[in-house]
């Protein structure tokens, strides 16, 4: 017999409660068994819990005054939930769960009746995740997709070639393939940062005291040879800023894919979306698996293609996300061609703090690869002054630069000089 | 003191020390003090999240051992560190006695004697603790890594000298203001509570008790105004941290009322930030003010 998760919490459970029971602390009832469903539900509705936070549960519930029900409330979320985003989820549980605890299964029982429904566009999403989590996880039918188009992906060198100066704009869907495989072995070199820790290393400039004595041992406390350290290098973070809207969409498409390589090869990437509003995809982009990324990624996007608010997406990123993520010295990439909808409204003060919070800003801009391009929207103009970098992003050759660019290690402080 | 025994106990306890707790918080904390788990605590600059170890530490009584975080913050500096200096005289001392067997000196100068016990180590060792570990974002991952041990089993292993276990497990609060997510590994360690803005009630209360003797109707005013500027689009919205200040600001000002002029005068007090200071002066304020009012 396979244990589950569930069963193996319960035995742990049914431990702990007769442990409770037998020291006098545990109210009589089905209190540790409605727990139980109480977790199931919740790690239905996605939140990650083990059966260590049902057991945590059980000894908070021991510890307050069963009878309050915001005690409890308060209890059980300070000992089963670990992030601030999963309170809503929780708290509407929680409210749906101990009104009646019949409620679970009433409600999957209104899921069934109802069948298939068109999408509820006005649920919270907590609210609609939380409704399939009680209504059992009932597979959606797909669409009927189109079989893969099928491509050949051996190139000669020639036709390698061609593809390195080709615009992505002017792609075909089998050409767009085949950069995609080129992007894939774009490697990032690693702009090594130095870090205050250190590692032992024989040829170190440092010397290792603690290091030294532990080695003078073997020869009796004479020091016949200095340990020595170096400090320890990493990259820093990268925070990756894509517009989405509709002049950039061919774009966005194969930087995805960029973006999508980075994430996986190095750690600490953030990756945002914006158009009209801004999307954190960071999580989705994490998956190996470019398209089934991809797939979570256009489930949360939901202004593919649409109009541009440059300035408001740049300050909402400043206000909600630039302390938590541009720590630590990161390097963002903003990538836009810098055509705003708002005529560049509030775009010029928020591109300002943007490379007041981060190391380097460096502004990818596919329109730049006309030899004649001037900065003439209103849009360029407003952000041409505060960034460190302006680079062309329009084609394999200039993302190639881009990677030596980003692994210059001194390329940075040049910057910052000049301006 | 020993540990209080039902949430309202925490709750007057926290009282008492001069920190006004939601229900949500006190219990959050009740249950960290019952458990023996530790607190992490994440929220906003400025909403008390410091206080409450400072708080627990006096009212508990227990000392209170601090470990502010940084960028690069190693075990040496949070934990223990070898005193080499004393090592190598111990060696030498050892010679001129004519001490051969390399396994007596080996014992000999890994001693408890030659080690220095930092802030987590401090906290193990000797009379019951209050340990905080302020703002951990700011440290790096590898050292979340290293809190672990610390925070599951109260202990901290030296490769030379052995495991190091807490007579008494010290209560642990671990502060973070989301400058970098710290890791699941850390969270599911504690007991969670995100630290919000507290609720104008609340936060009369907090200044009945850190501004006393400021007039009834001033700190009405005050708070009003700080909530309804929470309301508002700026970059760093004020903290109790700066409403208190601002009070304190006030009363030193002999205000007797919130007027245009003042609060003009004394924005550099709540708010933090060139920008948001220009948007909120003159007009926005006066706005704000006669919205209060009514």
């Amino acid at each position: 017999m396979a244990l589950t998760p569930e069963r193996d919490a319960a035995r742990i459970i049914g431990a702990a409660e007769a442990r409770a029971a037998a020291a006098g602390a545990l109210p009589a009832g089905h209190l540790a068994d409605n727990l139980l469903a109480f977790t199931r539900l919740l790690r239905r509705a996605g939140l990650p819990l083990g059966p260590g936070e049902a057991i945590a549960g059980l000894e908070a519930l021991i510890e307050v005054d069963i009878a309050d029900r915001r005690q409890v409330h308060a209890a059980l979320r300070a000992v089963m939930v670990h992030r601030r985003e999963h309170f809503e989820l929780f708290d509407q549980a929680f409210q749906l769960f101990w009104r009646d605890p019949e409620a679970a299964a009433h409600a999957a029982a209104m899921a069934l009746l109802d069948g298939p429904r068109p999408k509820e566009e006005k649920a919270p999403p907590a609210a609609r995740r939380l409704a399939e989590a009680m209504g059992e996880n009932r597979p959606k039918p797909k669409p009927p997709e189109a079989p893969p188009p099928r491509h050949d992906m051996t190139f000669t060198v020639s036709e390698r070639e061609r593809l390195q100066k080709m615009d992505f704009e002017a792609m075909s869907a089998a050409e767009i393939a085949a950069a995609k495989q080129e992007i894939r072995r774009l490697a990032l070199p690693l702009d090594e940062r130095r870090t205050r820790r250190f590692r032992a290393d024989p040829a170190g400039p440092i010397t290792d005291l603690r290091g030294t004595l532990r080695q003078s041992l073997r020869t009796g406390g004479e020091i016949l040879d200095l340990a020595r350290r170096r400090r320890v290098t990493r990259p820093p973070p990268l925070v990756a800023l894509c517009d989405i809207s509709g002049s950039m969409s061919r774009y966005a498409q194969i930087l995805l894919h960029f973006l999508h390589a980075v994430a996986n090869e190095r750690d600490r990437v953030h990756s945002f979306l914006f158009g009209t509003r801004l999307t954190n995809i960071t999580r989705q982009l994490r998956h190996r698996d470019p398209e089934v990324a991809f797939e979570m990624v256009s489930h949360i996007v939901p202004d593919w293609s649409g109009g541009t608010r440059i300035g408001e997406s740049l300050a909402l990123f400043n206000r909600l996300w630039a302390r938590r993520v541009l720590g630590q010295g990161a390097v963002v990439l903003l990538i836009t061609d810098g055509l705003d909808r708002e005529g560049a409204k509030g775009l010029a003060e928020a591109t300002e703090r943007l490379r007041a919070s981060c190391r380097r800003l460096i502004w990818l801009n596919p329109l730049l690869r006309f030899a004649g391009f001037q900065p003439k929207s209103q849009g360029a103009r407003a952000m041409l002054p505060h960034v460190d970098e302006h680079r062309p992003v329009h084609n394999l050759d200039s993302l190639r630069a881009l990677v030596a660019a980003l692994s210059d290690r001194h390329a940075a402080q040049r910057g910052r000089m000049a301006a | 003191m020993s540990i209080p025994a039902t949430v309202e106990e925490t709750q007057a306890l926290l009282a008492a020390g001069g920190y006004v707790a939601d229900r949500a918080l006190a219990t959050t904390v009740h249950l960290a003090l019952r458990m023996g788990r530790p607190l992490f605590l994440e929220g906003e600059p400025g909403t008390g999240k410091t206080e409450i170890a400072k708080v627990l530490a006096r009212m508990l009584p227990r000392r209170l051992v601090r470990l502010q975080c940084y960028d690069g913050l190693d075990l040496s500096a949070a934990a223990y560190e070898w005193n080499h200096a004393r090592q190598l005289m111990a060696i030498r001392l050892a010679e001129a006695a004519g001490e051969t067997d390399r396994e007596a000196i080996e014992r000999g100068i890994y001693d408890r004697r030659f080690l220095e016990a930092r802030p987590l180590l401090q906290a193990l060792e000797g009379e019951p603790a209050v340990l905080l570990i302020d703002e951990l974002d700011r440290a790096d991952e590898p050292f979340e890594a290293f809190l672990l041990e610390i925070l599951a089993d109260f202990q901290i292993s030296i490769p030379e000298l052995g495991t190091v276990k807490a007579m008494t497990p010290p209560v642990v609060v671990i502060t973070s203001n989301r400058t970098r997510e710290v890791h699941d590994a850390v969270r599911r360690r504690c007991l969670y509570h995100w630290v919000d803005y507290p609720d104008a009630a609340r936060e009369r209360a907090i200044l009945r008790l850190r501004a006393p003797g400021l007039p009834e109707k001033l700190s009405a005013q005050i708070v009003a105004f700080v909530q309804k500027v929470r309301q508002g689009d700026y970059f760093k919205l004020p903290g109790v941290a700066e409403t208190i200040d601002w009070a304190q600001a006030l009363a030193a000002l002999d205000a007797r009322e919130l007027e245009p002029g003042t609060v003009d005068e004394t924005l550099g007090v709540l708010l933090k930030y060139q920008d948001d200071i220009a948007r909120l002066k003159g007009a926005e304020a006066a706005r704000i003010l006669a919205e209060t009012a009514a």
